[in-house]
């Protein structure tokens, strides 16, 4: 069996759950329709059939998660990545760091930010605005939250708009919430050769 | 629905959101984010099946985690809720963050759980939910904890965030 990785990468791990995921044999209606598991369907994570043990919470949840992270207008893909890094980079969640800055890597067609944060955290050296973008997501993260006016307004310098700001808030935080989940329900290990 | 929980706004409301401005305006915009976040507390607090954690004791552990987080007006909020609920001993001593459990080894797993994973999540271990499990804490009540605990981390920023947002507008 794997070791459990501690050190961030851009390769997307295995999830290795910590406590039991539902069968789909034996899953209730309610859980199949918050799997969306269809005939044509089947291919379900380890983690959501985790999460499959609290239906309501997973049925709820599901679409708030695309809503933040892909809905129309206001800040761009990339950056709401970038939001979910700085939090998971905080939170120490392998698993979500490899999987959001492995998507803002191909959004942005470039490395260099990631290693930065991945290298130096809270004190990675970026361009004024993802150095904004990255220090709120970072700050709203610890608990209770650090972020404070001035890197408010050092967001608003930076050129963001109300409605960017509202989708960062919504992205950093969201994965206040995935990073708990997924950190402590189970470990990220290196994939096996082949598999 | 009633009085503590019908409130769509309840993110703006905790943040002192005015009601009219910038700030209220990018709220509009995301108007369905803000639905889907007051269903998913519903789910997180008031489930249909609650599994082995009632209604009140998820209102006290809303309440631990809003006082750990500094966040007293939404601490009140859920003190409401769990007033609403009927208040067990259990839940008593699940809002109260200076308690660890008082002894009994369920509560000594539940708070043990939601004070390290709030706080410091970044610490968290294999070994926090064999506690779980070691307190008779089963698979699924593990899952309805941890959803808990996560929502409320995301509340909390959520508002936290508003109110710098509307501090500077």
């Amino acid at each position: 069996m794997s070791d459990t990785l501690h050190e961030f990468t851009t390769t997307i791990p295995e999830w290795r759950p910590r406590v039991k995921p539902i069968d789909l044999a034996t899953a209730s209606q309610a859980q199949l329709d918050a799997l969306k598991v269809t005939p044509s369907n089947t291919k379900v994570s380890d983690y959501v059939l985790v999460l499959a043990n609290d239906v309501e919470t997973l049925a709820a949840r599901t679409p708030l998660f695309n809503a933040i992270m892909y809905n129309r207008g206001g800040m761009g893909r990339a950056e709401r990545e970038l939001g979910a890094i700085g939090a998971s980079v905080i939170n120490r969640c392998v698993y979500c760091a490899a999987v959001h800055a492995s998507r803002f890597n191909q959004l942005t067609k470039s490395e260099d930010v990631t290693q930065r944060v991945f290298d130096d955290g809270e004190a990675a050296q970026l361009e004024p605005r993802q150095a904004a973008i990255f220090r709120f997501a970072a700050r709203l993260s610890k608990t209770p939250s650090e972020a404070d006016e001035k890197d408010m307004l050092a967001l608003r310098e930076a050129g963001l708009k109300d409605d960017e700001i509202l989708d960062l808030i919504l992205s950093a935080a969201l994965f206040g919430w995935a990073n708990r989940l997924m950190h402590t329900l189970g470990d990220p290990v290196a994939k096996e050769p082949g598999a | 629905m009633d009085a503590v929980m019908n409130e769509e706004d309840l993110v703006a409301r905790q943040a002192g959101i005015a009601p009219v401005g910038p700030v209220r305006a990018a709220l509009e915009g995301r108007a369905d984010i803000l639905e889907m976040t007051r269903k998913a507390a519903e789910a997180s607090l008031r489930p249909a099946e609650p599994g082995g954690l009632s209604h009140a004791e998820r209102a006290a552990i809303a309440v631990r985690i809003a006082r750990l987080n500094g966040d007293d007006t939404l601490a009140a909020h859920y003190a409401a809720l769990m007033e609403q609920a009927g208040v067990s001993g259990s839940a008593a001593i699940l809002a109260d963050p200076g308690l660890d459990g008082a002894g009994d080894a369920r509560l000594t797993a539940l708070t043990g759980y939601v004070d390290l994973v709030s706080v410091t999540p970044k610490d968290t271990v294999a070994g926090d939910i064999e506690a779980l499990k070691a307190a008779g804490i089963g698979d699924a009540d593990i899952v309805r904890l941890a959803e808990l605990t996560a929502f409320l981390a995301y509340q909390v920023r959520v508002i936290a965030g508003l109110k710098l947002m509307q501090a500077t507008a």
